[in-house]
């Protein structure tokens, strides 16, 4: 039997649920957008008429405004986006247990064993588009399928506040004409190959020779003749499911350029103690440091080193860190944004082999200081304990990445 | 335009958990109680702006929106 499948997504979620909250932006062109002063600052989301007027999501602030000149820019309130996506969810949780997140605003339903209690699937569907617009105020498109990739291509096709069925019938007819880079996996750059092998829809992809495919792209080949053709079997993930992390890091755009180490120093710090808080947070010590580099001019590389025995201190983060800049980074070109990041992670009880040559002890107390700086912290906030050095310049240091970066980029393979 | 108000609400507990709005406080200080709650729903309130639990209130013989959202309590005014 084939399964049921729902894709709901939370149409332009962050800038619907401001629309909510302020009726006076319903009648005017108005975004999303990251902080114009501390120049993050791109379209994270925008509301019908400013989609109309041509401002589209991941664009600069000024290039939308170049196109909009009466865009009303809103900064994120991240607090409520979580708010309304668990919201959301709690309904959804009321016809599955299989339910999985693909960012904070979709999420794929498995409701195979319930549908039958509810009546067709695209009832369910409406069902569930209904109770959100009138219990959270945010409209939803739903994409109703077989599978986990042609329901996602359902909820995109009709939106907003709408549900599509893809069944082994219409798929034909509603998913192959789609252009290629619509199929989940497609980037700019499979596009590009794919369009070398005159593919430009799905259906060209569903109808090719499975082994010309691998051959140009590999296993990915073999990956997307299957999502074209509706083959994908991949399970919906049971709720909380937590897919084994892989790396921890945080990044930032810097308020003003970093011109010389010192500056580097202020921010690597602060991203350093982040990092090392969520590592102790997940019980986990990492061996692998790498950095991460932007210039002004949007050129960026990594760089990374191994460290002789792992750690989850910010001190022997930042120090590894502080290392690969002053290798690696001239200031030819100042810096951007800049990032820290750790990798081939361990459970923080894994026994390790000590060596003669460091001081376990000073290592013990290290241990012990930054624990207590982190109670310290959990009570009194992020700024209420701080290294002198951040006071050197407060507008470098004045950011709390682990707070204020709770959204993360998602994979579709977990486990 | 209607607005979004919030106002203070005296509330009954009971043993079970359950909350019961009791009667409305305005800014002025007038007391309006509440005689009786037809519905509690999850709802989104579209013309105050704002989502939560809303609770359907008889005050002096007329049906009113009370929402409480998060923990705090808003009813859609109809004024200017």
């Amino acid at each position: 039997m084939d399964r049921v499948i729902l894709h709901c997504d939370l149409n332009s979620f962050y800038a619907s649920v401001e629309c909510l909250h302020h009726p006076e932006y319903r009648n005017i062109p108005m975004a999303v957008g990251g902080d114009v002063e501390k120049r993050h600052g791109i379209i994270l989301a925008k509301n019908q008429l400013a989609k109309k007027a041509g401002v589209t999501t991941g664009e600069a602030l000024w290039q939308a405004l170049q196109k909009c000149p009466n865009l009303v820019l809103v900064k994120p309130n991240f607090s409520q986006y979580l708010r309304f996506s668990r919201m959301v969810r709690e309904i959804y949780s009321e016809y599955s247990d299989k339910i999985e997140s693909f960012g904070i605003d979709e999420v794929w339903i498995d409701v195979t064993e319930s549908v039958h209690l509810f009546g067709t699937p695209k009832e369910l569907a409406d069902m569930i588009r209904e109770r959100v617009k009138l219990e959270l105020g945010v409209t939803i498109s739903i994409g109703v399928s077989f599978n986990k990739v042609f329901a996602k291509l359902g909820s995109d096709y009709k939106k907003p506040d709408a549900t599509t069925e893809i069944t082994r019938a219409n798929m034909e007819q509603i998913v192959w004409p789609l252009p290629i880079e619509d199929l989940l996996y497609v980037g700019r750059a499979t596009a590009q190959k794919l369009h070398l092998l005159g593919i430009y829809t799905i259906g060209d992809c569903a109808t090719i020779e499975p082994a010309v495919l691998k051959r140009r792209l590999g296993k990915w080949g073999d990956y997307l003749w299957r999502f074209a053709n509706g083959m994908d079997n991949s399970p919906v993930m049971v709720q909380n499911f937590e897919p084994m992390v892989k790396s921890i890091g945080n990044s930032t755009t810097c308020p003003r350029d970093l011109r010389n180490l010192q500056d580097v120093k202020i921010v690597t710090y602060v991203l350093a103690e982040s990092v090392a808080a969520r590592l102790k947070e997940a019980h986990l010590v990492a061996q692998v440091i790498s950095i991460g580099v932007r210039d002004i001019n949007l050129k960026g590389y990594t760089r990374q080193i191994k460290l002789s025995q792992p750690t989850h201190l910010s001190d022997d983060i930042a120090q590894a860190a502080m290392d690969l800049f002053e290798k690696n980074v001239d200031f030819s070109t100042p810096l951007r944004s800049i990032g820290v990041k750790t990798s081939d992670l361990s459970v923080m009880e894994t026994p390790i082999q000590l060596d003669l040559f460091t001081d376990q002890k000073a290592h013990q107390r290290s241990l012990d200081l930054e624990n207590t700086l982190d109670v310290i912290r959990e009570r009194y906030g992020f700024g209420s304990v701080q290294r002198l050095m951040m006071k050197e310049d407060p507008l470098l240091s004045q950011f709390n990445p682990k707070q204020e970066h709770v959204i993360f980029p998602e994979s579709y393979f977990k486990g | 335009m209607a607005k979004k108000i919030y106002v203070d609400v005296i509330l009954h507990h009971n043993k079970e958990g359950q909350i019961k709005p009791l009667a409305i406080v305005w800014a002025n200080g007038v007391k309006y109680s509440i005689d009786k709650v037809t519905q509690i729903t999850r709802a989104a309130s579209t013309i105050a702006g704002g989502t939560g639990i809303r609770y359907t209130c008889y005050i002096q013989g007329q049906a009113r929106y009370l929402f409480l959202e998060e923990d705090r309590w808003f009813i859609e005014s109809k004024g200017n």
